[in-house]
């Protein structure tokens, strides 16, 4: 099993082998006429002002932390999907009990308006 | 372990790199024809016939571009992350059979490049690694539009990936497997898209949202964002963008065709097994017209609705999907009675018609509230 392994590397190496040629012969081939304007960033053609990477709004690091908690789930949903017939009606109702938990958090999300996007 | 078998990986990795590839030259020209036909024009048809050439010629034209690596940027991230972005889209494809195997002067060659016992949670893995590509890619082009573009997929992409992955978790419940092969195998007799048509459907529009295609490209939405994340890339480096998505499009195709639709599976492929990239192929390319069917038909939605339709629509639909396909085949098999395996659609389906009903509900109060 550990030789399937290795071929997943051996195509890892051959598809940044790949991109990286690509970005070679755009370098390469392309013309290059550099200039001040082409140095500056794009605005839709007015003068930028500022820098580029300012604050954001928090609503994204929300989602993130949310994201977190229910990727949990899931990835705790993966081995119990494969073993569920051993475990039978137990492992059924033992993964009822733990949605019925998750989903209180859920809720409790929701009516914080969490999930908003206002 | 032999040098033949460092060939064999070499050869195949590049070889499946290499149909991705032309895939991703000839999906643009499929998707370029398919969407003038809608629209009723005829689209592009003058390099070679019927326009089969314009995808070399594409390709030319962006190798003689000017390479641009603007002096306000960090170089080495700006550099890096169409590679992070194109790399997990090629890479996704290894643990996806193309068919079984066939001899080759007297060697065994199987039509895939690993045949990998965790496959679902490989792929899960890394296909969330595309998600760091385009972050950085907005981040490290230090402009506004390219930040915002990347943060907001990044916040699309991640709010996807949980519906993503709980569809998963239905198509390992019904194969009984992680491994892609065993999945195909239990298929021999009934597709999973019977059982289970609605965790198919949800699967596919999570996607359509994890590959920011219409109506979920938010992130390049160019009315309010100009490009997003790729806004100051050019020549290649946008290339490789531009191929990772597409090449995200046929992998994610292919997986939904091998979980869903019987992957290579189809009459006399036992027989012939070179027959099951063929019944693949027919089948990746009537899922890819309806991805560019959709971006045809439907408007962009609005950010906070796309938002709120992954979590509170999505989510939630997914989780009881899982839920409902574990207790039926539970309860067929400890009651022995087929019946409650057989109520599995129809109890998916009324799942499905309850989550539209909300959708209309809140979108009746919302347009009542609002103008």
């Amino acid at each position: 099993m550990l030789l399937e392994y290795i071929a997943i590397g051996v195509m890892i190496l051959v598809a940044t082998l790949i991109a990286f040629i690509a970005i070679g012969l755009g370098g390469l081939f392309g013309p290059k006429k550099p200039s001040a304007e082409k140095d500056t960033p794009y605005e839709s053609g007015m003068n930028p002002y500022g820098e580029g990477t300012r604050r954001m709004p928090v609503r994204f690091y929300l989602v993130a932390v949310l994201f977190i908690l229910f990727d949990i789930e899931v990835v705790f949903f993966l081995p119990w999907a494969i073993a569920f017939r051993q475990l039978g009606l137990f492992g059924l109702l033992e993964m009822v009990i733990f949605i019925v938990i998750l989903l209180i958090g859920y809720v409790y999300a929701w009516k914080k308006g969490a999930l908003e996007w206002e | 372990m032999d040098w033949t078998m460092w060939v064999e990986w070499i050869v195949k990795g590049f070889v499946l790199c290499l149909i991705l590839l032309t895939g991703f030259a000839y999906l643009t020209w499929y998707e370029r024809r398919a969407l003038a036909r809608i629209q009723v024009r005829v689209g592009p048809n003058r390099a070679g016939y019927q326009g089969l050439l314009q995808p070399i010629a594409d390709a030319v034209k962006l190798i003689f571009k000017e390479e641009l690596t603007p002096g306000h940027v960090y170089k080495v991230v700006f550099i890096l992350a169409p590679v992070l972005t194109v790399v997990p889209s090629l890479v996704l494809a290894a643990v996806v059979p193309l068919g079984t195997s066939f001899n080759l002067f007297g060697r065994e060659i199987t039509l895939y490049v690993a045949d990998v016992n965790v496959g679902i949670l490989y792929l899960t893995s890394i296909a969330s690694i595309a998600v760091y590509g385009i972050v950085l890619a907005g981040w490290s082009s230090n402009n506004k539009y390219a930040m915002l573009g990347g943060i907001r997929s990044s916040a699309q992409m991640i709010s996807y990936e949980l519906t993503l992955g709980l569809s998963f978790v239905t198509a390992i419940i019904l194969g009984n497997s992680m491994n892609m092969i065993d999945i195909v195998n239990e298929q021999r007799g009934l597709w999973f898209v019977v059982i289970q048509p609605v965790g198919a459907l949800i699967f596919w529009i999570a996607t359509l949202a994890e590959v920011n295609r219409a109506p979920f490209d938010m992130p390049e939405a160019e009315q309010e964002l100009t490009a997003g994340y790729h806004a100051e890339y050019s020549g290649m480096k946008f290339a490789l963008f531009f191929m990772a998505e597409y090449q995200k499009m046929i992998v994610i195709s292919m997986i939904l065709a091998t979980l869903f639709f019987g992957g290579y599976l189809g009459p006399f492929v036992d027989q012939v097994p070179l027959l099951g990239p063929v019944y693949l192929f027919a089948k990746v390319i009537i899922l890819l017209f309806g991805m560019i069917w959709v971006r045809a038909t439907w408007p962009r939605i609005r950010y906070d609705r796309l938002m709120s339709f992954g979590w509170k629509i999505l989510l939630p639909l997914s989780l009881a999907i899982a839920f409902i396909t574990a207790t039926g085949i539970l309860l067929a098999d400890v009651l022995n009675n087929q019946l409650f395996f057989w109520s599995i659609p129809v109890v998916s389906i009324i799942a499905l018609l309850v989550a539209v009903a909300f959708i209309y509900r809140d979108l009746r109060r919302k347009s009542h509230g609002r103008i």
